[in-house]
């Protein structure tokens, strides 16, 4: 049940783009087209998840054993920086045409602040699903990146598919492109406020 | 480029926030409030200045390779030290802030600045490339900041100004989008025009 909670609080509630603007930037950059979205959101997803991982075992077997809880910051960008490293690798030996139309944006998920921003928040924030407030454990913790990143996923798919029919659109010219495409996503994030008070 | 050249462009021309598009993140979330937005800035400016003046003056020895994770390194050890200082001296805005203080590390402005510039200039001139544009990103959040504090809640860093609550979408994250959006638009058709 606590399981279910951390899901739909992730993905629907707690949206990670909309109500908590982390990710924003592959948001707005690689939301031109529906298939490129959905193949960012994968590569997200793994990292994500497989990220908050390693960072949460860092935090807990390393970082505080041995007092150097000031470290939280670097060691976690570190971590990530080669996770990304080593799915780019992947990626390019498996789905080269995925590859090609990532491009730029695979490395830039190292400055994707959503991947840090859940290594962060698992391990610093109070949760209150099913009654006290605790620290999320290692189960809940992965489960919870997860969901986030199937939230990321969501509002990503959602978003370029208003942007694919939108470019069809005859917009004024000063709206053209970014500023149409952020009036957008703030009436998305008003639909997904009706989510809000569910959990 | 001249020295004060160095500090306006990132006012207007190479404006991060309306012209690059760059650090979309921090500039949504954090301005809610006209003070918010502007600490947001300052506190990004402090990182940009010192790592693009250590960078640039270690660029030279790190190999081609491993630059950017180096950067990044560089960068994190002075976010550390930001959240040192603020948890010292500002320990309520540090609160407010939370989360997006660490993730300074991974504002593309900071590491954009690092790879376009501070590893091909000069210490100083990579000091008022900071400056200049941590001072366009602290100006366009706190014009954010104020808009999104006006239309929301009625005042202005702090200051009651209209009785009322305001249109309370604002300060919750649909305003930010719409804010932003339409800012931009403004932002866009005023330096045309010249």
């Amino acid at each position: 049940m606590e399981y279910l909670l951390i899901i739909i609080s992730a993905i629907f509630v707690n949206n990670i783009l909309l109500s908590q603007f982390l990710g924003v930037c592959p948001f707005l950059g690689v939301s031109n087209k529906l298939s490129t979205a959905v193949g960012m959101s994968g590569a997200v997803c793994f990292v994500i998840t497989l990220a908050t991982l390693v960072t949460y075992l860092l935090q807990y077997y390393v970082l505080e054993p041995f007092g150097i809880g000031f470290m939280q910051t670097i060691s976690f960008i570190l971590v990530i920086a080669a996770l990304v490293q080593m799915v780019e690798i992947v990626l390019k030996k498996v789905s080269p045409s995925l590859y090609q139309a990532l491009g730029i944006f695979l490395p830039l998920i190292t400055t994707n602040c959503a991947v840090l921003g859940v290594a962060l928040i698992v391990v610093t924030k109070e949760f209150t699903f099913g009654g006290e407030p605790h620290m999320l454990n290692l189960a809940e913790s992965v489960v919870y990146a997860f969901a986030t990143s199937l939230g990321f996923g969501l509002a990503m798919t959602l978003f370029a598919g208003l942007r694919e029919q939108l470019a069809l659109n005859d917009v004024p010219k000063a709206f053209k492109g970014v500023p149409i495409a952020l009036v957008t996503a703030g009436i998305l994030a008003m639909a997904f406020m009706g989510f809000s008070g569910l959990v | 480029m001249g020295k004060f050249q160095l500090i306006t462009k990132g006012l207007i021309k190479e404006n991060p926030t309306f012209v690059l598009l760059l650090g979309m993140c921090p500039t949504l979330a954090t301005t809610t409030s006209a003070i918010n937005g502007m600490s947001m800035g300052l506190a990004t400016m402090f990182v940009l200045v010192l790592s693009n003046m250590a960078i640039s003056a270690i660029a030279r020895f790190i190999p081609d390779k491993v630059r950017i994770p180096s950067y990044i390194v560089v960068i994190a050890t002075f976010v550390t030290l930001l959240q040192f200082i603020m948890q010292a001296y500002t320990p309520a805005m540090y609160e407010t802030l939370g989360l997006f203080i660490p993730l300074i590390v991974v504002n593309c402005i900071v590491l954009g600045r690092a790879e376009a510039f501070a590893n091909k200039n000069g210490v100083i001139d990579s000091a008022l490339d900071g400056l200049g544009i941590g001072l366009g990103f602290t100006c366009s959040l706190t014009v954010l900041g104020l808009v999104r504090e006006l239309l929301g809640s009625g005042s202005a860093f702090g200051f009651k100004l209209v009785p009322g609550d305001g249109i309370l979408c604002f300060v919750l994250a649909p305003g930010a989008f719409i804010a932003l959006g339409y800012l931009i638009v403004l932002f866009k058709k005023l330096t045309t025009k010249k």
